[in-house]
């Protein structure tokens, strides 16, 4: 089942105050379906982020079309209405990255249960889930109730990671979440990666160390300056 | 200049938004104050507005709020038996029932939003009042409810605004906007002029009930920083006029206008 159709998705930005058009990524065309990994890879500054970042819209992409087939209905990413696409963020597309924005005064935990809280779980229930989680992640259970503005960026991105991936959903975006986290943490993610993608979860990535992931690859994406190529393994 | 893919009405979601309003615009004297305004809010999500002073944007609140009529445009709350109402054209009398039932504003100066000679629990059991309540223990509970919801320390319910911090002050102006459980929360700067650590606090609350209550919320700030802990999409404001408007994180992170990028660069 096509998950994902993106074909002539393309980005530039035009900086005012230099009245300069910055190109990203030009014409990128590929499939997605239920259950596949693409990686994405690309030397740095070629518009692997910016890929990811458009079509979860944190950037409005210039060009092209994404057709997401949502659990309602085919949506194009590129131009679906803002409502749409937050609808879409809170049930069936994640964006994992390597930045955490903590809230001051916000707890890692509730960090953490906040999108399964606004998914109508009681706070018992999202308590439990989570520390399960954060468990996994190797987050000790003596730091939960504290601040993360406070934590080593290796804990921060463990909270981050888990209140990314703790409620399901259908399309993932991974950017660089391996980044920072020690051995251990690596592996627990690549094991929950493992475990969503055999649900069915499909997922584009933007690794670092691309090792890590290397068993879960289905497809690569090469984004170079001038073209894009689309290799199937 | 670059052109951009204009984006497609909602057809994920299909609720009818709270709020609509279209082509709001207000003179005063030879001062266009907004012109051509047009927004809409869905249950449960927090519509933030951004611009620098003299945008226009408290002026758009303040036509929310019912306090002062439009010069042109249309506005439409989804309340049962006022569906199809333009509230700008209905009786004064219906127009300040819907402001007192279903709808919240706490202002930044506390002194437009609360009687600072009369307690904090009778300024929040004021609004229950004008709605028609009298029942003293009625009254007094409601009071309680609300100061409680909005992490007020209930020892301090009967103490004059004027004596309480800043902070405090914007828990009781809240806890009075939502005594009646309004549908549509209009928040003008609430936090601006509270230390950064309070205003952290007040923030935490305001996403709690925000969660908690799937209000439609408005929210002007000047302070992206209140504006990306709070809102879902932003509009912003200059000379009146809305000349951008997206996710928060679009516009905070790709602003396109050339306006919006030097707010944000600016900020950020």
């Amino acid at each position: 089942m096509s998950i994902l159709d993106v074909q002539g998705f393309s980005k530039q930005f035009f900086v005012h105050h230099l009245q300069r058009q910055i190109p990203a990524f030009n014409e990128v065309d590929f499939r997605l379906h239920a259950g596949e990994f693409l990686l994405v890879r690309g030397v740095n500054g070629v518009g692997k982020s910016t890929l990811l970042r458009c079509l979860y819209r944190s950037y409005l992409p210039t060009a092209g079309r994404a057709i997401y087939h949502a659990h309602a209905g085919l949506i194009d990413l590129a131009c679906a209405a803002d409502v749409d696409i937050a609808a879409l963020r809170r049930t069936e597309i994640g964006h994992v990255t390597q930045f955490l924005r903590a809230r001051p005064r916000v707890s890692a935990i509730d960090v953490v249960i906040e999108p399964l809280l606004s998914q109508g779980h009681s706070r018992a229930e999202a308590h439990q889930i989570a520390a399960e989680w954060l468990d996994a992640f190797g987050l000790k259970a003596d730091i939960w109730d504290a601040y993360p503005s406070t934590f080593s960026g290796g804990e921060q991105q463990k909270v981050n990671l888990v209140r990314a991936l703790i409620v399901p959903r259908r399309l993932l975006l991974l950017d660089e979440p391996t980044a920072s986290l020690d051995a251990s943490a690596r592996a627990a993610l690549v094991a929950r990666l493992a475990q969503i993608k055999a649900q069915g979860v499909a997922m584009i990535g933007v690794f670092h160390h691309p090792e890590d992931v290397r068993d879960l690859v289905d497809g690569e994406l090469h984004l170079t300056n001038v073209q894009v190529d689309y290799v199937a393994n | 200049m670059m052109t951009r893919p204009s984006l497609d009405q909602p057809r994920l979601v299909r609720d009818v938004p709270l709020l609509q309003a279209r082509g709001l615009s207000r003179r005063y004297g030879a001062i266009t104050a907004i012109d051509g305004v047009d927004l809409s809010v869905y249950r449960g999500e927090v519509l933030g507005i951004v611009g620098e002073s003299g945008s226009g944007k408290s002026t758009v609140l303040r036509l929310l709020n019912l306090e002062e009529p439009a010069d042109a445009g249309t506005y439409y709350l989804d309340l049962p038996g006022y569906t199809d109402q333009n509230l700008f054209t209905m009786d004064r009398y219906f127009r300040r029932q819907i402001q007192i039932r279903h709808i919240g504003i706490v202002y930044q100066n506390p002194y437009l939003g609360l009687r600072m000679r009369h307690t904090s629990s009778g300024n929040v059991a004021e609004r229950l009042i004008m709605a028609g309540e009298r029942n003293f223990g009625t009254l007094r509970h409601a009071a309680k409810t609300a100061l409680s919801a909005s992490e007020f320390p209930l020892e301090r319910m009967d103490d004059l605004p004027i004596r309480l911090s800043g902070g405090m002050q914007q828990r009781v102006q809240l806890a009075r906007a939502l005594a009646l459980r309004p549908m549509l929360l209009l928040l003008d700067e609430p936090t601006t002029g509270l230390d950064v650590s309070v205003q952290a606090l007040v923030l935490d609350t305001l996403a709690r009930i925000q969660r908690e209550l799937q209000i439609a919320t408005v929210i002007v700030s000047h302070d992206l920083g209140v504006i990306r802990a709070l809102a879902d999409r932003v509009m912003v404001m200059r000379h009146g006029r809305v000349i951008e408007h997206g996710l928060t994180d679009q516009i905070l992170e790709d602003p396109q206008e050339a306006y919006t990028q030097q707010l944000v660069y600016a900020k950020l």
